[in-house]
């Protein structure tokens, strides 16, 4: 009742008289106006253009001019075959590369923290392409996956095994960008794994070895549930990068053979090189929503608070 | 003794195996680009006969009117100035967003997980940017890598100004520090470490940024080396040697960074995997 009654007063006080709260914000040592400068670039380039593109999404436009022809756009993304291949190429993307990401990361962290010779060459080497260009990568590689001059087919064969055509097969092209983009991103699963399991007090792992435990039990009892931060993020950033990837298909297969590969990114792309700029807005709202849709629950759900064992 | 066998046979077998998956592409790729143009076309993972290095070095760089130049160039101001910003900025917003409670931190909090999150709507950005008059400039590219990339800044000083103990600031306000003194005089030197990472992480991302210069920069005049790279992957089809003479130059930043900064690297791009 008390602060009640002192506090009401001077709130009073602040309203009526202008002057007294601006000279305070002026003065406090944490201005407001520090966040004007990155508030107006993002605001500018990132904020409208995003609300804009919901409005643009339902017109037929060229930047200049634009017609309102309602779920039009919509429409056609969800009923014409190349577009809709797209839409599911990029779940499957998403999905196989975070698995593979998060399940190879995890071994590599697990063997990168256990006592094994060369620790730093290995953990140098697996992150290193993480830094390289996802074009120069893309290149290397499709030369690499080359049918019948490509180094990996020819390793392949020397062992007895038929490589399959990799980027020029349509059951193939899609994994074998996949697979690439796990060679290139491994090592940030592994780095960001490695953090999680440095975390965790060695305490845990000598008090389980006295009592018996065997390396595969400490790995799936203690390991996993206490790294388990470090799998959330590496399972939401790669969930990110997945669903909008778009250098390495691009430059290893142009969505295609046909648009066996293609994703929503390089659908976006490819309507606004034809200059369906309507339809390509139409295919970023729908981008949006697919990874606001997947990524907001699933952060939810991996970041809630552990109660249970 | 098991310990020995575990120690040095799974230690030697993961040498093996990382020896033919990720050094193998990479020699690969190094010695194509120093084979002489013959060779290099039949793409054989073999030892050069005949080192061209300086030949394909001269012909990659002086092809289309030295293009790979120009590009370097183009992308080492983007950036350098893109990175100098986004420092600035993310750590003024962090600064101000981490000391001072208020009813707008929801909000922007918000604003970076967004920034996070969702993908950039590209021809909006276009039709923004044209209308400022920034379209297919390097200005308009640098303001893009600023709004795309600032929300991971906001996050990596956020955390980092969290703990800097606050009894300093008030310190120096009572001293008579104004809030831009305080900032660029007192704070700013504090954050170095985090600065040297912010810079590092952002510099190899901006470097290799391709899709936003694609669609914001398009043209011969204000090429990219990650454009540049990709014209190239169409007009270099029987020239693998100059192709991936190419690729190694513009490895090369990375790498340099990569070999003094290792550590920088790794701790900005793993922030947060631990508190989650």
């Amino acid at each position: 009742m008390t602060t009640n009654t002192t506090t009401a007063p001077t709130r009073a006080a602040r309203r009526t008289d202008p002057a007294k709260p601006k000279r305070r914000s002026g003065q406090s040592a944490y201005p407001y106006w520090f966040y004007l400068p990155a508030a107006l670039i993002y605001a500018t380039l990132f904020l409208v253009p995003t609300f804009a593109s919901f409005f643009f999404s339902f017109t037929r436009w060229n930047l200049t001019e634009f017609t309102w022809i309602g779920m039009d756009n919509f429409v056609q993304f969800f009923s014409e075959e190349a577009l809709l291949k797209g839409l599911t190429n990029t779940f499957i993307y998403g999905v196989v590369t975070s698995v593979l990401k998060v399940v190879l990361g995890m071994l590599l962290a697990v063997l990168l923290t256990s006592q094994i010779i060369a620790r730093g060459y290995l953990r140098s080497i697996i992150f290193f392409p993480v830094l390289l260009s996802s074009i120069g990568v893309g290149i290397v590689f499709t030369v690499l996956m080359d049918p019948s001059t490509g180094l990996i087919n020819k390793a392949l064969a020397v062992v007895g095994i038929d490589g399959p055509a990799w980027l020029t097969d349509p059951a193939w092209a899609l994994m074998s960008v996949a697979f690439v983009d796990v060679w290139k991103g491994v090592g940030l699963a592994t780095v960001i794994f490695i953090a999680g399991i440095v975390s965790i007090p060695s305490e845990y792992f000598e008090a389980a070895k006295m009592d018996g435990a065997s390396p595969v039990k400490c790995f799936f009892n203690i390991t996993l549930p206490l790294a388990r931060p470090a799998t959330a993020t590496v399972i939401i950033l790669s969930l990110i990068g997945g669903l909008r990837s778009f250098d390495l298909i691009w430059a290893m297969t142009k969505g295609g053979p046909g648009f066996t590969s293609d994703v929503i990114a390089s659908v976006i792309f490819k309507q606004y090189q034809a200059g369906f700029y309507g339809l390509s807005t139409a295919g970023n709202v729908v981008l949006f929503l697919i990874v606001t849709a997947v990524i907001v629950p699933l952060s939810m759900f991996l970041n809630r608070k552990e109660v249970e064992a | 003794m098991t310990a020995a066998i575990k120690r040095y046979g799974v230690g030697i077998l993961a040498i093996a195996v990382t020896f033919v998956v990720f050094v193998v592409p990479l020699l690969f790729m190094a010695l194509i680009a120093v084979k002489d143009r013959r060779e290099a076309n039949r793409l054989e993972f073999s030892w050069p006969t005949n080192f061209s290095f300086v030949e394909n070095f001269q012909e990659v760089l002086s092809a289309r009117k030295f293009m790979l130049v120009t590009a370097f160039i183009n992308s080492t101001i983007l950036t350098v100035v893109s990175v100098a910003i986004l420092v600035i900025l993310a750590a003024m917003v962090a600064w101000v967003l981490q000391r001072r409670r208020s009813r707008w931190n929801p909000l922007i909090n918000f604003l970076i997980l967004a920034g996070l999150i969702i993908p950039p709507a590209v021809i909006p950005t276009i039709w923004v940017l044209q209308g400022l008059g920034l379209f297919k400039t390097l200005t308009g590219l640098i303001f893009i890598e600023v709004a795309f990339g600032i929300s991971f800044c906001i996050l990596l000083f956020r955390a980092f100004i969290s703990s800097i103990p606050k009894e300093l600031d008030e310190a120096a306000v009572i001293d008579g520090c104004g809030p831009i003194r305080l900032f660029f005089r007192v704070v700013f030197p504090l954050l170095k470490s985090v600065i040297v990472t912010v810079i590092v992480v952002q510099s190899v991302s901006i470097f290799n940024t391709f899709q936003n210069p694609l669609y914001f920069l398009p043209g011969d005049a204000n090429a990219t080396v990650q454009l540049t790279l990709f014209n190239f992957q169409s007009q270099f089809t029987t020239a693998y040697n100059l192709l991936f003479m190419n690729i190694l130059l513009i490895t090369i930043p990375p790498l340099v960074m990569y070999l003094f900064f290792n550590r920088q690297i790794v701790a900005g791009m793993t922030a947060g995997a631990v508190k989650g």
